[in-house]
């Protein structure tokens, strides 16, 4: 019997998002990455083609991390090295961008300077051709301070900085459009303040265009369906025509997943759970994977075999399916 | 929630002397405000402003100058295919045509016309016998709109029926009918047709007009009113729009919502 495939016809798509700039378009980066542009439900794309594949951006910090032994396998040889250890993720580990996460910045940890953190910066985008995001350590003074300074020095990279929160987006924002950077808009796995925020940062004349939402998330296992659900409800709105729910969305996959006991604890503590390499990189990889279905169009990961195998899901999702 | 405002025709004094004198400026103020109130299209009618034999061309005026200040969606409003399809033959963008009654004759015009020129068609659900009294005879015209919309290939959501609401205070009785038409309406067709009211027509003649518009409108919703020709410079009735929109689950809440319903 023909089965009659039911085909979805949505009035509107998710927005697009460029994000790194080339020498022609004013920055330095070897190549820029377009983002989002989706005109159905992720991978329906016998109701219109995905017209850009999701990207991976492997995390870099500028402090030596506390990871775990799975991930210092990979990394103790640059960690200590912002720059090195980009040029690995890239060369090496295929990140199609990098994130660099400030969180040395911090007044209660190592406090570094602003000068030090825009050094930084500027060797990490010394360092690779891939686009930059770059996010600061959380504390909201220090950050606006962080992200004026950064967005200045890098004038013109078009790089994604965070973040913008519903308490704290002005400084942030008002740098991105002096600078002609993009902004994560951060919301605390909330809908109504997710639709907000990009109204609030909209009202202050960026252009939706230049926006990512950051949904944040929760680890498999912690409330990913909390997360599922929400991309989900903004992807249907986007379709509909919401303008304020349109923008590409980011995943902050391996910081959630590697927080949890699931992925890092080592063997000795639950041998039943199987070697702790693995586990730690399955449990990343099946966070993206359902994260990706939900429609995620920017995954910050940290395991580069995680990121082999969700690359390996990526190609076989984007292939053409036609009913 | 479509508001399509109301104030663009001959009927009233303004616009009519805009007409005779091919001046734009109120037709213009009215796109302008109408747009800023929340309507997302604006309905054309020359009315009985010009002779008879002129109105194609003053439809085709109309739909110039109001281009010139606004890209919203022309709602082309004339009893006269003629009249209409001068309008259609000059609208930068897909329009609307305002409207066929469920008449062979009328269907067989207005719906290649729809489909000729990529529009959206609003249908009465009525014949020359007038208004139906009940909803079960608002539907059987509403079923010959849509059988009509598969007949001439008119995608079905480009069909807006309009099962007709009458004043308060002359058709009290009609109200629940046409309420009972426009849930059903929604069961004739998969994709469903879409719904549309004259809404203002419920309290003409009647006190308190804004609040019987927007009383309406938002019971009209819970029972799947697509669109309304409204006052779109009525705040009450845009914001009773968002508010209703936001219950139904239509749009997802946000703190903004009654100017994201005003500016989207």
């Amino acid at each position: 019997m023909p089965v009659e495939v039911l085909k979805d016809r949505n009035p509107s798509r998710v927005g697009e998002v460029v994000l790194g700039a080339t020498k022609e378009e004013g920055g330095t980066r070897a190549y820029s990455l377009k983002v989002g542009g989706d005109p159905a439900l992720p991978f329906h794309h016998f109701e219109g083609q995905t017209p850009n594949r999701p990207v991976i951006a492997l995390e870099v910090q500028d402090v030596v991390p506390n990871w775990p032994p799975a991930l210092a396998a990979c990394y103790q040889d640059v960690w200590d090295n912002p720059a090195a250890w980009a040029k690995k993720c890239v060369e090496q580990y295929g990140a199609d961008l990098i994130y660099l996460k400030l969180d040395g910045a911090d007044p209660e940890g190592a406090n570094r300077s602003v000068d030090q953190c825009v050094a930084t910066v500027k060797e990490v985008l010394a360092a690779v051709g891939a686009p930059l995001i770059v996010v600061g350590c959380g504390a909201s003074e220090k950050d606006n301070q962080l992200m004026e300074a950064i967005s200045e020095a890098a004038s013109g990279e078009r790089l994604l900085l965070g973040n913008a929160e519903q308490d704290n987006y002005r400084t942030i924002v008002a740098a991105c459009m002096v600078h002609g950077h993009n902004v994560i808009a951060k919301s605390p796995l909330d809908i109504n303040i997710c639709k907000q925020l990009n109204i609030l940062i909209t009202e202050m004349n960026l252009q939706p265009n230049r926006i990512v939402i950051d949904p944040s998330i929760g680890g498999l296992g912690y409330g990913i369906e909390y997360a599922f659900s929400i991309m989900e409800r903004s992807r249907l709105g986007a379709l509909q025509g919401d303008k304020m729910l349109s923008m590409p969305v980011l995943c902050t996959i391996g910081h959630e997943c590697w927080r949890q006991k699931e992925a890092s604890a080592p063997e000795t503590d639950y041998p039943e759970w199987g070697e702790a390499a693995a586990r730690g990189v399955l449990w990343e990889a099946t966070a993206a994977s359902a994260l990706l279905q939900a429609g995620a169009h920017i995954l910050l990961m940290r395991h580069p075999r995680a990121v082999a195998l969700t690359k390996g899901l990526i190609d076989k999702l984007m292939q053409p399916s036609d009913f | 929630m479509l508001i399509i405002g109301e104030r663009i025709n001959g009927m009233f004094t303004d616009i009519k002397e805009a007409l005779q004198n091919r001046d734009p400026k109120a037709v213009q103020e009215w796109a302008k405000k109408q747009e800023e109130g929340g309507a997302r299209a604006l309905d054309l009618n020359v009315g009985p402003a010009v002779p008879a034999a002129e109105r194609a061309a003053a439809m085709q005026w109309l739909v110039e100058v109001t281009q010139e200040v606004s890209g919203l969606m022309l709602c082309l409003d004339s009893t006269n295919f003629d009249v209409i399809e001068a309008g259609l033959k000059v609208c930068k963008n897909p329009a609307m045509i305002n409207s066929t009654n469920a008449e062979r004759e009328k269907v067989e015009r207005a719906f290649p016309l729809a489909v000729q020129y990529g529009a959206k068609l609003i249908g009465l659900t009525m014949d020359r016998k007038g208004i139906p009294k009940d909803a079960d005879s608002r539907l059987a015209f509403a079923m010959e709109l849509v059988a009509a919309a598969d007949e001439f290939g008119l995608p079905m959501e480009d069909l807006y029926i309009d099962p007709l609401i009458l004043p308060a205070n002359v058709g009290q009785d009609h109200g629940p009918e046409v309420l009972k038409t426009l849930q059903q309406i929604k069961l004739l067709a998969n994709p469903a047709p879409k719904t549309v009211l004259g809404l203002s027509n419920v309290s003409q003649g009647c006190q308190d007009r804004s609040l019987l518009n927007r009383t309406f409108l938002a019971l009209g919703m819970a029972c799947g009113l697509d669109a309304v020709i409204a006052d779109a410079c009525d705040p009450l009735l845009t914001e009773t729009a968002a508010a209703a929109e936001v219950l139904l689950n239509q749009t997802i809440y946000c703190d903004s919502y009654v100017k994201m319903f005003r500016t989207r």
